[in-house]
């Protein structure tokens, strides 16, 4: 994919919590409409590094840039109504019904219920839940699949032109994961978003990613396409690759 | 039939029922006044956390004819004091119980909330607090069952209530009075406790399910 203009970008970016440096030397933009895949083992600051983007967290050095503006002079209420969010956890609020968690934050906007009522069935619509049996539900009625669904549903709900996901299929079941993993991925295109997503399976990287960007120890030790990835001599890009290797040698002897 | 303690003392009952109840409505709403934004402040602002948990433990200590004896000399008897002392014992059921409501609902679901652009206010007023709603509700329902007991002893100081037929029952050793004010003040406990917890089962409902995300 053709870069069309810069989201955010990290300017010598690092992150010292209490001593511990947990991120340096960060260098690299998002583009607008791409899918990078944040890959590393945990610990490795990937998490870290997308929480500095909605300004969960705000660098010690450097400067983030979300459109232009540094996340430090963002409203940051704005700039997280700007930004879908999607975690592993969900967090989908269980004393609301899905109607109401899909609804949250064009609800904080102050769209009028009409309104609100209409997007939330075209949102339930496209993640392939019937509104007419889902929308008055709440959260524990739900499978762990419909739920992520519903989680990503939530973030799209303000049409915001960039997600970020820490790794929301990461407790799914790998048939379940599969399916939203290719759905996500069509949907992505067909929608044009820009998304940041977090993961440590390789897999999952490939799978989705029109760049990946691989952490180790607080930096970003590559940055390129899934084919770049395969081919990158880089020692920790190797050690992912190695249990992928691994698995096509055992497929192979079948 | 005429005899027994309900019936010959029915008309006194009702007033000094009515007076215990007054006693305890009044000293728990200024508790749940006082203490609900403190158990707030404490998960906002964790250097509170300590002195204000500890200070409400100590008011809790402090026995309770004591703590009568020892407002006298401030505010003096009656019904001020009464209330004043039931008062400071409400807090710590209510303070402990609001913190730990609070800060027992899902980190994701805050998470969430806040990266959704959810001011402290909104999380605070749509999801925290609703979520807290049950446990602080068990706090309120322990803070009252604990403060019908203690009215009985604010008789001792003037502010009238069931301990009034108590102490004179002991006065005169006679176990009909001590009985008449014993059994409504049971009776107010038990149904107070009843009330508070199918308030707590009606709001708390979406907590008792340990899978909700």
């Amino acid at each position: 994919m053709e870069p069309q203009g810069i989201t955010v970008s990290f300017q010598d970016v690092g992150l010292t919590v209490g001593g511990r440096t947990l991120l340096s030397n960060l260098n690299f933009s998002i583009y607008t409409g791409e899918f990078l895949v944040l890959l590393g083992r945990s610990g490795s600051g990937k998490t870290t590094t997308m929480k500095l983007i909605n300004r969960l967290l705000a660098p010690t050095l450097g400067t983030v840039r979300v459109q232009e503006w540094a996340t430090t002079d963002w409203d940051v209420i704005a700039l997280r109504r700007n930004i879908g969010y999607v975690i592993q956890e969900i967090g989908l609020f269980p004393h609301f019904t899905i109607e109401q968690n899909v609804g949250l934050v064009p609800t904080l906007q102050g769209w009028n219920s009409k309104q609100i009522k209409s997007r939330v069935h075209e949102l339930l619509h496209l993640i392939g839940l019937e509104p007419g049996q889902f929308a008055t539900r709440y959260p524990h009625q739900l499978s762990g699949g419909q739920r992520q669904r519903v989680g990503v549903a939530r973030a799209l709900a303000a049409d915001p032109p960039m997600l970020l996901m820490d790794e929301p299929f990461g407790a799914l079941d790998p048939i379940t994961r599969l399916e939203l993993q290719q759905e996500f991925r069509r949907l992505q295109q067909e929608l044009g978003k820009t998304v940041v997503f977090v993961t440590h399976d390789i897999q999952e990287a490939l799978i989705l990613a029109s760049r990946i960007g691989l952490m180790h120890d607080g930096r970003l030790v590559f940055l390129g396409t899934a084919e770049e990835f395969l081919h990158s001599e880089n020692a920790e890009a190797q050690t992912f690759l190695k249990p992928l290797r691994t698995m096509e040698r055992w497929t192979e002897r079948e | 039939m005429n005899n027994f303690f309900l019936i010959k003392y029915g008309s006194e009952i009702l007033q000094r029922m009515g007076e215990h109840l007054l006693l305890v409505g009044i000293a728990i709403a200024t508790a749940i006044l006082i203490s609900l934004p403190l158990g707030i402040l404490i998960t906002r602002q964790k250097a509170l956390r300590q002195p204000i948990l500890a200070l409400a433990n100590v008011l809790q200590t402090i026995p309770s004819l004591a703590m009568f004896g020892l407002l006298i000399p401030l505010v003096g008897i009656g019904s001020l004091p009464a209330v004043i002392a039931l008062t400071l014992y409400s807090f710590l059921p209510i303070i402990r119980n609001t913190y730990t409501g609070i800060m027992s609902v899902d980190p994701a679901v805050r998470e969430a909330g806040r990266g959704m652009g959810m001011t402290d206010w909104q999380l605070l007023s749509q999801v925290e607090l609703p979520l807290a709603a049950g446990v602080i509700l068990a706090g309120v329902r322990v803070a009252t069952v604990i403060a019908v007991g203690i009215a009985t002893i604010a008789a001792a100081i003037g502010a009238g209530g069931l301990g009034v037929f108590i102490f004179r029952g002991i006065a005169v050793v006679n176990n009909d009075l001590i009985l008449a004010g014993a059994v409504p003040a049971a009776a107010i406990a038990l149904v107070a406790d009843y009330g508070i917890s199918w308030l707590e089962k009606r709001f708390g409902g979406c907590l008792k399910n340990p899978d909700v995300r």
